[in-house]
């Protein structure tokens, strides 16, 4: 029980590494959504490039939004700073620093998203592969345009009847995944430098009011839990008293209409305490009935 | 009672998580279910659509209502509603409350099958294959068929060992326009629902966070109330039945007693705490009584007070002395052997 409540203790203190958590996760399943993901390129004019741009942008935005819902601090950022100003006064940084943790933790997701589609390469292809140059490649040099525009929608396709073992296909399949796995490297390398710097020159600017800003921030997520479990406890306190009252004005009122004297027998005295006068089964079908039909009031 | 009371706690306090995980299971579950169906298209031109959006609809149908029935809180929400007002005012803000959580919580399955369906693409294949644009997609110098012959043909697309049509049309060209759209649907569905959920999300704190507090306060409370009630008759009924049993086995050991010829015998004089839970029963013929006479005629459920003298225990209820005038009606109904 003791290890109990320290776990408890700790997640209740440090709701970062529970954000934190949170991220990781959805970075996991972001990576296992899509090597689940069957990846089937229509092979068609237009319809390549909506697919796999499609593909590449579209579950990013919903993993966002998802990374968005779950983070809990999101609400409590969202109610700061709709709240009536009444007797406290709010503080702009310490929103705009809530914010900009939500916002940093939700776009890990999508990012990872974008990196394994860039690197793993097939999202360009479909996408790109009518928007070669067919001067380039051997196989394509010779048709008409329109041919050209049809063979080359079909690259992404391995097992087409007109694409198996063609060479050319190779060659524009090998081109567009040189290109999209040196895009996601560079975007990786980008992303970390920037991440590095930030987290270097961070210092430099303002520690003060950033200090101010994150302890705020997490006193703001800490009384909030704290106010739903006090309510939590005062619900609990507030019913156990209805129900005891309950039960005593029922005793009153057996009490009134029986002529069965309350003896204080030592022996019952436990028993009788629980029994609240109440002892016989129309006593306790009369009881149940006022429960339902006549709740208390609160 | 003080460890349940502690991760009854916790899990109240940390609701946020707790509902997370459940969402998160159900989610998994309905993913689960779907990978271990066996999808059979039955290739055959109507019964295609009816079986592919029958796979697509019906499923999500029932895990909606499962969530519903698997909820504890709706006999809750169900009590709530119906219970006559009394001296507690009913707030319909409270039961709208209640029930959409219950709702939110409920679509999670049902949102999953659709997407994992669609993403996946049988089903919009099986169902739509007899509309494949043939125009555009299929070889223009084949010689027309009658529409029924088409739809025929189509319709084995998703059956590709028995398809016959690839002169028509290719089959892999075909199932890959088909899962192309399955797929592209698939993804604007589930990115309209985070939207939404994003929106229901993020809207509320904006307009109504004081009447939200409010209700969830108050649902909650009535949850809790509940089980209070229901634990406090619980212990009330363990007391009622300890006591009854307790008078049941005194009555029947004095009631024995009276009708033997010997005097009762006289309890030894170390009475340790062994002999007191005898209860005055203390040979095989009493007990033998005892058990029979609980089988074939249960005491009334009635405790009559400890002290309360009455020669004859249980077998003839003798009525303990009057002394405030009441109602004989009443008296007959806690009398009543049940």
């Amino acid at each position: 029980m003791d290890r109990f409540r320290m776990i408890f203790q700790y997640f209740q203190s440090n709701s970062e590494s529970v954000m934190n958590g949170i991220c990781g996760l959805l970075a996991l399943a972001s990576v296992k959504m899509y090597t689940c993901f069957d990846f089937s390129c229509p092979c068609l004019p237009w319809y390549n490039v909506a697919y796999g741009l499609g593909i590449m942008f579209v579950p990013p935005v919903a993993l966002f939004l998802c990374g968005l819902i779950l983070n809990r601090q999101s609400l409590v950022m969202l109610e700061e700073w709709r709240r009536p100003q009444g007797r406290r006064k709010k503080d702009l940084a310490v929103i705009r620093y809530m914010c900009f943790s939500i916002m940093q933790r939700a776009t890990v997701a999508p990012v990872v998203w974008i990196l394994i589609t860039l690197l793993d390469g097939k999202c360009l292809i479909c996408a790109f592969s009518s928007s070669v140059d067919p001067e380039k490649f051997v196989g394509f040099a010779n048709a008409s345009p329109v041919q050209v525009q049809q063979l080359l929608a079909k690259v992404p396709c391995k097992d087409d009847e007109l694409m198996r073992n063609n060479t050319s296909r190779k060659a524009v399949s090998r081109y567009l995944r040189c290109w999209s796995q040196a895009l996601g490297w560079s975007i990786l390398l980008i992303l970390i430098v920037a991440a590095f710097l930030a987290r270097w020159l961070r210092p430099c600017f303002n520690q003060a009011t950033l200090l101010q800003a994150r302890h705020w921030s997490n006193y703001i997520d800490i009384e909030q839990k704290i106010f739903e479990e006090t309510c939590c406890e005062h619900s609990r306190l507030f019913a156990h008293k209805c129900i005891l009252h309950f039960f005593e004005s029922m005793r009153q009122e057996i009490k009134l209409h029986s002529f069965s004297l309350l003896r204080e027998g030592e022996r019952a005295a436990e028993e009788e305490g629980l029994l609240q006068g109440i002892t016989d089964q129309v006593q306790v079908n009369k009881l149940l009935k006022m429960w339902y039909y006549e709740k208390p009031p609160l | 009672m003080d460890k349940f009371r502690m991760v009854f706690q916790f899990l109240q306090s940390n609701q946020e998580s707790f509902m997370n995980g459940i969402c998160g299971i159900m989610a998994l579950a309905s993913a689960q279910m779907y990978s271990a169906f066996d999808f059979n298209c039955p290739c055959l031109p109507r019964y295609n659509l009816a079986y592919g959006l029958g796979i697509l609809l019906v499923p999500p149908l029932i895990l909606f209502l499962l969530g519903f029935v698997l909820n504890n809180n709706v006999s809750m929400l169900a009590e709530e509603w119906r219970r006559p007002q009394g001296q507690r005012g009913k707030d319909p803000a409270v039961l709208r409350y209640m029930f959409c959580s219950m709702a939110q919580r409920a679509m999670i399955a049902p949102t999953v099958w659709v997407s994992v369906t669609l993403l996946d693409g049988k089903c919009i294949t099986c169902a739509f294959c007899t509309s494949v644009p043939v125009e555009t997609l299929g070889n223009a110098s084949h010689p027309s068929l009658s529409q029924e012959e088409m739809k025929r043909v189509l319709a084995r697309i998703p059956c590709k060992d028995i398809y016959d049509g690839q002169e028509l049309i290719a089959n892999e060209v075909a199932i890959r326009y088909l899962r192309c759209i399955s797929q592209a649907l698939g993804w604007c569905f589930v990115l309209l629902m985070t939207m939404l959920a994003f929106l229901v999300r993020s809207l509320r704190p904006c307009f109504t966070q004081a009447a939200f507090l409010k209700s969830r306060y108050w649902s909650h409370y009535i949850d809790i109330e509940r089980k209070l009630f229901d634990e406090t008759c619980a212990e009330h009924a363990r007391s009622f039945a300890k006591v009854c049993i307790q008078q049941f086995f005194e009555g029947m050991s004095t009631d024995l007693a009276a009708t033997r010829c010997h005097l009762p015998r006289k309890a030894p004089a170390d009475t340790g705490e062994a002999t007191e839970k005898l209860l005055g029963i203390t040979d095989q013929v009493t007990m033998n009584t005892a058990l029979k006479s609980w089988h074939r005629c249960k005491p009334p459920l009635h405790l009559h007070s400890p002290a309360c003298p009455s020669g004859n225990g249980w077998a003839g209820e003798g009525q303990p002395p009057t002394h405030t005038p009441a109602p004989r009606r009443e008296v007959a109904a806690y009398y009543s052997r049940v």
